[in-house]
């Protein structure tokens, strides 16, 4: 753990976000458009050693805020990952993300015949356990496979 | 309009609206011709060729007193020049009533329901749903059984990638029916909709076997067609493709209620021997098309089934 606060520096106000698998860290980076983020800083921890995990991410994003449902979204590619909130370099509230029952725009249909693949349009999913039940087309996949849509932004 | 009415999946009808469609098309049956439309104008877009659909659609719209418009060909659209579904149905919208719509795309019809409050009935959208063509088979089943209750289907053929069949299933989860699925392994139910019988208490059977004694329970028989193209082994669809043949001579241990049904159309998976045997019913069936599709068209504008029984604009044709 010191070794860990040594490599990723403590940040005063905003969320961290831990226990990301370290193959999903770049899908999270673009679930939450950390790429665009212009003034504020952002510590990136990859592969860090864990006990429970083996290794690990983790993302410490200064004077930022996620609403719930921007970081429930990170449980389609991570659902085991723990946020915290951070003020005056203490941890206010600590928890774990939750899948929602649908998600809109944020995964891929797998089905290429599928009017979401072929209209400028966003995508819709209702989430079931493990699987993820395509609005339009009705396809079912696990989410463990998923894939992020190239757009991240919301269409409205 | 306060609500979208359209109708584009058969999943989510109840068994009360599928018995209340059913009845309305029996008055449809009863009295075909009226001006119980007119005034309105319905759409047909066919962005996929179904020259079969679209008649029976622009027919029972013209037997209602409707006028049509759209287009059968997807070559002639704005499609081809780059136009996107939703600024077809936008255009289209402005003009008419009620969108009837075949499209090559799966979600296609509930996409475009979400776009406009014109009703969008789903004339069938890719591999996915056709809801017309089930209800018009619910329709004949009642017509030639007196009900749908209790009921032993076999359903022969391509059963892996036929819609027809996958929706029957679906529509008949409401009225206990036994069903017997006869296919070749390759073509065989799919494991999601065996699943989707066993979460509904619905009976099934499987047969690789297709014979007099095999079909002799039947009470509706419902032919579909194994298609070559459906093969990544050839092999086994040489091997298969006359296994699945409907011919006068399998006929013998019919019950004698038993129909034959097929979405049409057919090439030869039924003999030309069997079409004079009581047993056929599938052109009888395609007329149906036309009862079902004037309550569908009906049903999404807001008649209602009184509506219809008071209608005072039934034209007698004699033919």
């Amino acid at each position: 753990m010191k070794r860990e606060q040594l490599m990723v520096a403590a940040i005063e106000n905003g969320t961290v976000i831990d226990h990301i698998p370290s193959n999903r860290l770049f899908e999270v980076i673009r679930l939450l458009h950390i790429e665009e983020l212009d003034h504020d800083t952002v510590f990136i921890g990859f592969n860090l050693k864990s006990e429970a995990m083996g290794l690990k991410s983790l993302i410490k994003i200064s004077n930022r805020y996620f609403s719930e449902e921007e970081l429930n979204h990170l449980a389609v590619v991570a659902p085991n990952v723990t946020l915290c909130i951070i003020k005056d370099y203490e941890v206010i509230e600590k928890r774990c993300v939750e899948l929602p029952t649908e998600l809109r725009n944020i995964i891929h249909c797998n089905n290429p015949k599928c009017i979401c693949n072929n209209e400028p349009m966003p995508t819709r999913f209702v989430v079931s356990g493990h699987t993820v039940k395509c609005f339009y087309c009705e396809k079912e996949q696990q989410l463990a496979n998923v894939k992020l849509v190239h757009s991240l932004h919301p269409e409205n | 309009m306060t609500e979208n009415r359209s109708l584009v999946s058969i999943a989510g009808l109840s068994r009360e609206k599928i018995l209340y469609l059913m009845e309305m098309a029996s008055e449809f049956e009863r009295h075909p011709n009226r001006k119980i439309l007119e005034g309105r104008v319905v759409a047909t877009l066919f962005f996929e060729p179904s020259t079969r659909t679209r008649l029976s659609f622009e027919t029972a719209a013209n037997r209602l007193g409707a006028r049509v418009i759209g287009f059968a060909d997807p070559k002639i659209t704005s499609g081809t020049k780059g136009e996107t579904l939703k600024d077809t149905i936008m255009m289209v919208s402005n003009y008419s009533d009620v969108i009837c719509m075949r499209h090559y795309l799966e979600g296609a019809a509930l996409y475009a329901s979400e776009l406009t409050r014109v009703p969008i009935v789903n004339a069938g959208d890719g591999a996915h749903q056709h809801p017309s063509q089930t209800l018009l088979d619910l329709y004949t089943i009642i017509q030639t059984q007196g009900t749908l209750e209790n009921l032993n289907i076999y359903l022969v053929g391509d059963l892996k990638y036929g819609r027809t069949v996958h929706s029957l299933i679906m529509a008949m989860r409401h009225f206990n029916p036994t069903f017997h699925f006869i296919a070749p392994k390759e073509l065989a139910m799919p494991e999601e909709y065996k699943q989707y019988c066993q979460e509904h208490n619905i009976n099934f059977v499987e047969h690789e076997e297709f014979n007099e004694d095999v079909i002799a329970g039947a009470d509706i028989l419902y032919m579909t067609r194994v298609q070559r193209e459906r093969f990544s082994d050839l092999m086994e669809y040489e091997r298969v493709k006359d296994v699945y043949l409907l011919n006068a001579s399998m006929l013998g241990k019919a019950k004698p209620n038993m129909r034959i049904l097929h979405p049409l159309p057919r090439v030869n998976e039924i003999s030309q021997d069997v079409d004079n045997t009581p047993y056929a019913y599938y052109f009888e069936q395609a007329l149906n098309g036309l009862y079902a599709r004037e309550a569908i068209i009906c049903d999404v504008l807001g008649i209602t089934l009184e509506d219809v029984k008071n209608d005072t604009t039934i034209i007698d044709i004699k033919k």
